[in-house]
């Protein structure tokens, strides 16, 4: 393998103490919740023993409503009324996170629209990465690469539920029973 | 935290696992002739916190798609310049030693990135977080939160002004301190560029007994977290300076990324 001159930087864990640094005001407010296609999109992060984590930071990423990537600045001070696309929230002592977005569209036409998700927690050393797709696109869902390569019994792992009007469950297990799909984009330098 | 946990968990035995991780490594790199890697592994169980919030299955290898290319687009809209100074935020000043930590953010090709957002958050001078569950008993100062942003520059640079942090003491094993540290967050041009990490301070003796900083298995990799002093960066009856380049993914995540696609 090549030696290259720039090698990586390791990762190393948030920790537990970026609650007063890493959230912000407006973070978990992608979309105002007034915004005429405003969903919510919540869940639990658990770890290997099934209690949810009191310490874990969770970021989203995704395309506009018609699958566009944004470009618009301002994720660190909303005005109310741009989308960016990004948005960041610590979890709550349970575990649970919660923002206000938009459903995204899909930025392929045979792919399935869904939500970059990243998580970070106390006891991670290095982020995960996950997609939620949404259980209401079973058509595109089923022709998306993707998701057609996943273990079709792992698969429902990264599709966030609707569970009510305009809002989506998308649990995130590290652990165990259930385990979330977790994924690699980057498996050369990875070792 | 209760203080009757039999058997106390000693330095000793952390430091037996991780040796013996390190050795694991190393054989398995030997007889893969694969390079060990640049990331910590998950389930790095010196670390205890890691045993049961690593994922057991295999990472799913995914071929990034346009979201996972992109990043969001952070400008000096977000960043006021004076937010890469953590030593003005308040009426006063702050106590400890005055640092300036300079350098550059690049991706895996050695190309600068260019106008993105860093994040820092670190410890004050006695090694006391401004968290609430932060017990410490070391005083927190009225004059230092210990957070920071800053946009990079053109040429990936980016420059703060902070106070050295303490060494700080955590509750993994008996008598365990985190050699001092400045957590750093990056955006690169690519999502998949994301990076959360630590800045080390060179010559510290906390080193080899740190099992975040030696989950790290790479010999190597572990010493491009520690920055260097660099006497060009003090300045004179002010601060002490120290250099910190930072590298992102390497060129697989950004390749086949149009060369203009993040600095509008």
């Amino acid at each position: 393998m090549p030696e290259t001159p720039f090698r990586q930087s390791p990762s190393q864990t948030v920790g537990p103490f970026f609650g007063y640094a890493l959230p912000y005001e407006g973070g978990a407010e992608v979309a105002s919740p007034w915004h005429p296609s405003a969903i919510r999109f919540h869940g639990t992060v658990f770890d290997g023993a099934g209690h949810g984590i009191p310490d874990a930071v969770i970021e989203i990423w995704g395309a506009d409503a018609a699958g566009g990537i944004i470009a618009e600045r301002g994720s660190f001070a909303r005005d109310g009324h741009v989308v960016t696309g990004f948005g960041r929230a610590a979890v709550d002592r349970d575990g649970h996170y919660s923002f206000t977005t938009i459903k995204p569209g899909p930025t392929r036409t045979d792919a399935a629209p869904y939500l970059l998700v990243t998580v970070f927690a106390r006891g991670l050393m290095y982020h995960l990465f996950t997609r939620a797709y949404f259980d209401d696109e079973p058509d595109r869902n089923d022709r998306d690469r993707l998701l057609g390569d996943v273990d079709p019994a792992r698969r429902s792992t990264l599709i966030a539920q609707a569970d009510g009007e305009a809002s989506y469950r998308f649990d995130i297990r590290l652990q165990g029973d259930g385990e979330t799909v977790f994924l690699d984009f980057d498996a050369e330098t990875d070792g | 935290m209760s203080t009757d946990q039999p058997p106390v968990l000693t330095q000793e035995t952390i430091s037996a696992e991780i040796s013996a991780i390190h050795e694991a490594y190393r054989e398995r790199a030997d007889a893969t002739r694969r390079p060990l890697p640049v990331h910590p592994p998950r389930d790095f169980l010196p670390y205890r916190s890691s045993a049961l919030r690593h994922p057991t299955h295999e990472l799913v290898r995914a071929d990034p798609e346009e979201i996972e290319l992109a990043s969001p687009a952070f400008g000096h809209t977000d960043v006021a310049a004076e937010e890469s100074d953590l030593t003005i935020q308040h009426s006063g000043e702050p106590l400890g030693e005055r640092i300036i930590v300079t350098g550059r953010v690049l991706d895996g090709e050695g190309r600068p990135v260019r106008n993105q957002l860093v994040e820092i958050w670190q410890a004050n001078a006695s090694g006391r977080y401004v968290h609430k569950r932060d017990q410490h008993p070391a005083p927190l100062d009225p004059n230092f939160t210990g957070v920071g942003r800053l946009i990079t520059g053109d040429d990936g640079s980016y420059r703060l002004t902070t106070i050295k942090p303490g060494a700080y003491p955590w509750k993994n094993h008996r008598n365990a301190w985190r050699p001092a540290h400045i957590h750093f967050s990056f955006f690169g041009s690519a999502f998949t560029q994301r990076l959360v990490t630590q800045m080390y301070f060179p010559g510290d003796p906390l080193f080899g007994l740190d099992p975040i900083y030696q989950s790290i298995v790479d010999p190597a990799a572990r010493a491009r977290l520690v920055a260097a002093y660099d006497h060009d960066v003090s300045e004179p009856e002010w601060a002490i300076g120290y250099r910190w380049d930072v590298v992102l993914t390497g060129p697989r995540s950004t390749w086949m990324e149009p060369e203009d696609a993040d600095h509008a």
